[in-house]
This record gives C-alpha cells, sequence and structure tokens, in this order.
C-alpha cells in the first residue's frame, strides 16, 4: 500500500511538470497580450512574478567634463568607463551604473524585489481598431508604430469558415445516406473511391483547382475557398457520416416508407436530427480544422487584401512586424480566442470527431 | 397535398403529363441559377459594409447548398414514377461525387502530366523534374529535412503520448492534465508560431524577452537567435513546435484505448508480481498495437505535409525548407509548374505506402 502511494506521488509531481511545460508558451502569449509596448521590449513576460532586480535608488550627476578614458571617482571609489557599463558591483546588493552616458549620470541601485505587474487592454485596441502607438525608445526619442486592423480579417475568417463547415456536411450527409440506405449501380465502388482519396494530399490538387477557378471567373471569391475547403473535408466527413448514419436501425425507415414519406423527408424529419451528435463531433473538427487553415486561403484569397483571414494577417505580421510583440501577441490571441472557447466547451463532442476523424492529415 | 394535386390534374392529360417535367426542370435550374448567380455577383461587385458581406456570405453559403438539394428533390417529384426512383440517388450522392471528381480526382491525374512537363508547361521532359528533385542541393535539402521531421516527429509525438496517456490515467487530475496537454491542437499552426516565435526570441542586449534564452543565460550560457543562425539545429526547434501541437491528439486517442485494457489482466499481471514498467511494456502496449499504428500513420502523413509552421517561422530559409514549402516557392514564387507539380507527386507517393500499410493491418486486424 505504501509503494503505492509513493507511486502516484511520483506519478502526479511527473504530470505536473509535463503539464507546466506544455503551459507555459500559451501563457506567455496570454500574459503578454496584456502588457504594456515598452514592458513587453524591454523585459521577459515572467518578470510580473515578485523577482529580485537591481532598482535605482539615487542618481549622481558628473560633471560634465569627466574624462571617460581614465578611472571615475565616484564617492570615493575608482571604476572605469566598461565597468560602469556592465555595471560595478560596490557591496552586496549594491552596484554602480550608467544612468545615462551622454549625460554623465550614474545610478546607484540596490537589488530589491520587484514584479513588473501593470497590465493594459490597449494591445487590443491597436489590433483591432489599427491605431497608432507610440513608443519610447531606450534613448528617450519617440517612434510611433502603426497598429493593425485585424477586425476585417475577423470577419472574414467567419464569412470562410462557416460555410466551409456547414457546406461539406450538408453534401456528406445527404450522400451518407444516399450510400447507406439507397440502391443505384456501382454502390460500393464509388463510396470507396470517395473514401479512397482521402490520401490525396491538398498540394496535389491545388493548382488545377486554382486553374479551373481562374477560367470560369471565381478565383479570389469566398465561394472559391467554400469549394476548396469542401472538396478537402468531403471524404472525412463523408466517412464519418456514412459510420453514424448507416447504423441507424431500419425499422425507422420501413416504418417512415409506410406513412408514404419520401426519401426527402426522412432525410429531413428523421435522419437530421438524429444526426446532430454526429455532425456536431465532425462539425467542430472541420470548423477548427478550417478556421486555423493557412495554406488554402493563402493561395485562393493571397492576392486580396480585403479578403485576408487571421492566419494570412498574423503570419503577415510575423513576416513584417516580427519586433512589433505587443501587436502579434494580442493578434495571435485573437486568433485564438474562438477556436479555443470551442474546444473547451465542447471538448467531448471535438474527441469524438477526433476519434472518428484521425484519418485526415 | 398540393403535389399530389396537381399529378391527378396531369394524369388526366397524356400530352401535358411529358412536357410538365421538362418545364419543371427548366424553371428549377433557371431559378438556382439566378439566385445563386445574383448573390455570387453581389458579393463580389458589390460595395458592402463588411459585416453585411459577411452575413450575406454564411447565410447563403449555409442555406444555399441546401436549397438546392431541396429544389432538386421538389423538380423529381413532378417526373413519372420509375424515372424518380432511378434519379433520386444521384440527385443525393451526385453533387458529392461531381465536386470531388472535378476537385479532386481529375487534379491529381492534371498534376501527374504537369510533373512530366518543363517550367512553363509546354515542352514534355520526361522524368527530368524529378531527377532534377534529387540532385538540386537545395531540394535535396528539402526532402532530407522532411524525412528528419517524419522521424523525428512522430516518434516524439506517439511516444510522449503514450506516456502521458499512461501517466494521466493513474493520476489524481486526469481530465485537467489531459485538457492542457491537448489544447494546441485548437490552436493554428501559424499562432502556434508567434508563441514560439516568442519563446525563441533573440536580444542581442541583456534584457532578454525570449524564454529559452533568459534560461540559457540564467544558468550562464551565450544567448543565440535559434531559429536562424543555429544552423542545422534549428530543424529542431522547429519540431518542438509540432511535437507541443500533436502530442496531445496522440495521448487522446492513446487515452481512449488504454481505458479499453481490461483491468482483470492488469490486477492478474500486479498479482504475479508485474511491476508498472513490465505492465506497460508488456500488457500496454500489445493490447493496443492498432492503435499505436493507426496514430502513428496519422502523423507520419500529417508531419509529411508540414508547411505552416516553417513557413511561419523562417519561410523555408535558412536550411529549414520541407518539400511542402518547396512546392510553394517552386509553384508560387519561381512559378515553375513542372518542378511544383513533381514535388507534390512526390509528397503523393510518399504518403500512399503508409496508408496502404495501416488498411492491410486494419483489415487482418478487424476484418474490415
Amino acid at each position: 500500500m505504501r509503494k503505492n502511494k509513493k507511486g502516484k506521488f511520483l506519478v502526479n509531481t511527473v504530470l505536473i511538470i509535463i503539464c507546466f511545460i506544455w503551459f507555459i508558451p500559451t501563457l506567455g502569449l496570454f500574459v503578454s497580450s496584456f502588457r504594456h509596448v515598452n514592458d513587453i521590449n524591454t523585459s521577459g513576460w515572467w518578470t510580473i512574478f515578485p523577482h529580485k532586480a537591481w532598482v535605482t535608488q539615487e542618481t549622481i550627476q558628473l560633471s560634465k567634463d569627466t574624462d571617460l578614458n581614465n578611472s571615475i571617482d565616484i564617492e570615493g571609489q575608482l571604476v572605469s568607463d566598461q565597468q560602469l557599463r556592465e555595471g560595478y558591483v560596490l557591496e552586496e546588493n549594491k552596484r554602480l551604473k550608467w544612468e545615462n552616458r551622454l549625460a554623465k549620470t550614474v545610478a546607484i541601485q540596490e537589488k530589491e524585489w520587484v514584479s513588473n505587474f501593470s497590465f493594459t487592454l490597449e494591445n487590443y485596441k491597436f489590433v483591432l481598431t489599427g491605431g497608432n502607438v507610440e513608443i519610447t525608445n531606450p534613448d528617450g526619442t519617440k517612434r510611433i508604430i502603426q497598429g493593425d486592423d485585424l477586425s476585417r480579417a475577423f470577419l472574414n475568417t467567419l464569412a470562410v469558415a462557416i460555410p466551409s463547415t456547414l457546406i461539406p456536411l450538408t453534401i456528406a450527409t445527404f450522400s451518407a445516406y444516399g450510400f447507406s440506405w439507397m440502391k443505384f449501380p456501382f454502390r460500393n465502388v464509388i463510396f470507396v473511391s470517395v473514401i479512397g482519396l482521402l490520401v490525396i494530399p491538398a498540394q496535389v490538387a491545388l493548382v488545377p483547382i486554382y486553374k479551373d477557378f481562374m477560367n470560369i471567373g471565381i478565383a479570389g471569391s469566398y465561394l472559391s475557398v467554400w469549394l476548396a475547403h469542401t472538396a478537402f473535408g468531403l471524404p472525412l466527413t463523408t466517412y464519418f457520416m456514412h459510420n453514424y448514419i448507416s447504423q441507424i436501425p431500419k425499422d425507422i425507415f420501413e416504418s417512415a416508407f409506410m406513412d408514404g414519406a419520401t426519401h426527402f423527408t426522412i432525410f429531413s424529419k428523421l435522419i437530421l436530427p438524429l444526426s446532430v451528435p454526429a455532425i456536431a463531433s465532425i462539425g467542430i473538427f472541420q470548423f477548427i480544422w478550417v478556421w486555423n487553415d493557412y495554406l488554402i486561403s493563402l493561395i485562393f484569397l493571397g492576392g486580396i487584401p480585403e479578403a485576408q483571414v487571421l492566419s494570412m494577417k498574423l503570419a503577415q505580421m510575423i513576416g513584417t512586424r516580427a519586433d512589433k510583440w505587443h501587436l502579434l501577441t494580442a493578434g495571435a490571441f485573437v486568433s485564438l480566442l474562438l477556436p479555443l472557447t470551442i474546444f473547451f466547451m465542447m471538448q467531448r463532442y471535438f474527441v469524438r470527431g477526433l476519434l472518428g476523424g484521425s484519418v485526415k492529415g | 397535398m398540393n403535389i399530389e394535386l396537381k399529378k391527378e390534374i396531369l394524369n388526366e392529360n397524356k400530352d401535358s403529363r411529358k412536357l410538365f417535367p421538362l418545364l419543371v426542370t427548366i424553371i428549377v435550374s433557371f431559378i438556382n441559377i439566378f439566385i445563386h448567380g445574383s448573390i455570387f455577383l453581389l458579393l463580389r461587385d458589390g460595395q458592402l459594409h463588411p459585416i453585411t458581406l459577411t452575413i450575406i456570405a454564411v447565410l447563403w453559403g449555409s442555406i444555399g447548398f441546401y436549397f438546392i438539394y431541396m429544389s432538386l428533390n421538389w423538380m423529381i417529384s413532378f417526373y413519372p414514377k420509375k424515372w424518380g426512383m432511378k434519379l433520386q440517388p444521384f440527385i443525393f450522392v451526385g453533387p458529392a461525387i461531381f465536386l470531388l471528381a472535378w476537385l479532386l480526382l481529375i487534379p491529381t491525374f492534371r498534376t501527374i502530366w504537369m510533373s512530366f512537363y518543363d517550367a512553363s508547361g509546354s515542352t514534355f521532359v520526361g522524368l527530368s523534374n524529378y531527377v532534377e528533385i534529387f540532385t538540386n542541393k537545395s531540394m535535396l535539402l528539402a526532402v532530407q529535412n522532411t524525412f528528419i521531421w517524419v522521424v523525428l516527429g512522430t516518434f516524439s509525438c506517439v511516444s510522449l503520448g503514450l506516456i502521458i496517456a499512461v501517466l494521466a490515467d493513474r493520476s489524481s487530475f486526469e481530465k485537467i492534465a489531459k485538457s492542457i496537454i491537448f489544447m494546441p491542437i485548437a490552436i493554428s499552426f501559424v499562432g502556434a508560431g508567434v508563441i514560439w516565435k516568442f519563446i525563441y526570441a533573440y536580444r542581442p542586449d541583456e534584457n532578454q524577452i525570449g524564454l529559452l534564452n533568459a534560461i540559457v543565460q540564467f544558468f550562464g550560457g551565450e544567448p543565440k537567435a535559434w531559429i536562424t543562425l543555429v544552423q542545422p539545429w534549428n530543424n529542431l526547434f522547429l519540431i518542438i513546435i509540432l511535437i507541443w501541437m500533436m502530442t496531445g491528439f496522440a495521448m487522446v486517442i492513446f487515452s481512449a484505448a488504454i481505458k479499453g485494457v481490461p483491468q482483470d489482466i492488469l490486477e492478474a499481471a500486479r498479482i504475479d508480481g508485474a511491476n508498472e514498467i513490465t505492465i506497460f511494456f508488456k500488457i500496454i502496449i500489445p493490447y493496443i498495437k492498432s492503435t499505436i499504428v493507426a496514430v502513428t500513420t496519422t502523423i507520419v502523413i500529417f508531419t509529411m505535409k508540414i508547411f505552416d509552421i516553417v513557413m511561419v517561422m523562417t519561410g523555408g530559409q535558412y536550411g529549414t525548407e520541407v518539400i511542402a514549402t518547396e512546392f510553394y516557392t517552386q509553384y508560387f514564387l519561381h512559378r515553375n509548374t513542372g518542378i511544383g507539380s513533381s514535388l507534390a507527386i512526390l509528397l503523393l507517393v510518399a504518403v500512399l505506402p503508409v496508408i496502404f500499410m495501416n488498411m492491410n493491418k486494419a483489415k487482418k486486424e478487424e476484418g474490415f
């Protein structure tokens, strides 16, 4: 029994460490997105927690003609320019450092418990409205960084993701019903071929699709992205829905037919309501997939600035504004908000979709 | 009721009985083309407010396709019964077959075809594109990197996922732990790119804002620009992102499988004096072998096509290119359709054996 307890303690400890490592990256992003732009750029996000750091106690103004090439006399201590740059430790918990080398001010610093515990919602304002932000550089100069308007991209992503989820689901549910409960020539061959298309990587089909869309004049429209996502999502959704719909008891159909119902009424009035759990599972899976997609939107909507989706906009920000961490962190969080909410609210359905749809790549 | 009534009236007039279905077909087709065409044009050309545009697009995309099915079904209810019976299945499965043939099946053959042509797609060059892939230095590096991604990434995800699943199963806070490990799967690769770029961030001065460099500095090491300058190890730092994202996926599926291992077998082993490590290797792993194979397959296929992480983190520079980024570069930046197509086909060819192996396995085990 004692051994068992010890084992459990060990398991819990190891798991806590792993979870901690897994959680830290997201936590860092989350915390940083609420920090002021100057804080993000000068200190790590972990400094919000209490830690020991050098804090300036008083500043000494040296005479303007101090020769930096010789040793400098500060309150009886002889220190060199180099030592003042790196910080010269006088005694325990006390050091001298340039406050401003050009103005010849030296700071006397002591180690103290501090925390940079200040937060702001400004980053989100900048990233959602495109407002400008003024930054004070370490040397005192100021510069202005333009914000990014992600609200449009957010709407675009909705306009891409919702239909790209519902269209393949509609088509897949109809075809799953057809493959399960209707008789037509070559039914099994066609069904196996549909599922077999799962193996085709998106890259293989992308360019011919793109050419066709150009030729029929729908390139660059939402419709083109919907159709592409539909095609890439259909084999899996059909497979998943077929697994479910083909398991529905046969008597339900027989009694409905006796009452004179057609296939279409049976489908709309009986099968659709019965399939809601399955539709929810694979729907959440497809929605998060589409919401997070980068490659397909990049190719079909890449050339149109006003149609950009969040993932593209964010990737573009990483490329062009790599040091604008206040925009990047807030922007990333805006793009994560919806999938994470869905994930935590409907984790059970999501896992079910994943277990059924684990073949997708 | 209305339809039945109409049909009865029609039955009285034999001539119009043949004409009426045709008329309905024309009307239904016309209405569909008119409605969907005009919404499309409105979305494309109309100067709408973004919110209005989004709402219309969402409504159209969501209801529009159901409306097509509904109208087609309504249409064939006017057809002679024999015809209607034969046509109905194709209304249900037709759109799926049409879309898949048009957007997946035929494009695959077209891409295979294009891979035998030169950069502009006009001259037949045989296999020379494939020869080029395996002789050109940068493309060879892409193939090699993809291989490292697949081997290292898959191995780490599967083994870590398995370990965490077993640990979580025995811990006192299984649900929370699983949620935390699983959460990154809901995050986009681009979002994960930002998260990890921040961790790998490098500052030449004293104040590191990236966690990795801060840790390195704390232990007295020299901060580095991990993802650009530390070649070829930068690939490893990118693979860590994949591991962070996909381990949760492996874990959730393994966790479900482990719950299926019968408790009495485990109890019997424990009574016989087997320790937990023996149980893990001798009972749990053999018991969930088919799940391990399935998860490995999925992650292998997924990793072969890895694109977003590399594209976002390095753009395929600094010696980190993989097949999918090279495909993008060749096709869309260099406009080389021949090489681009060949790289895509290379992905397809690489994926096929993995899937066939998996299918054979599933057939043997489950009589699938």
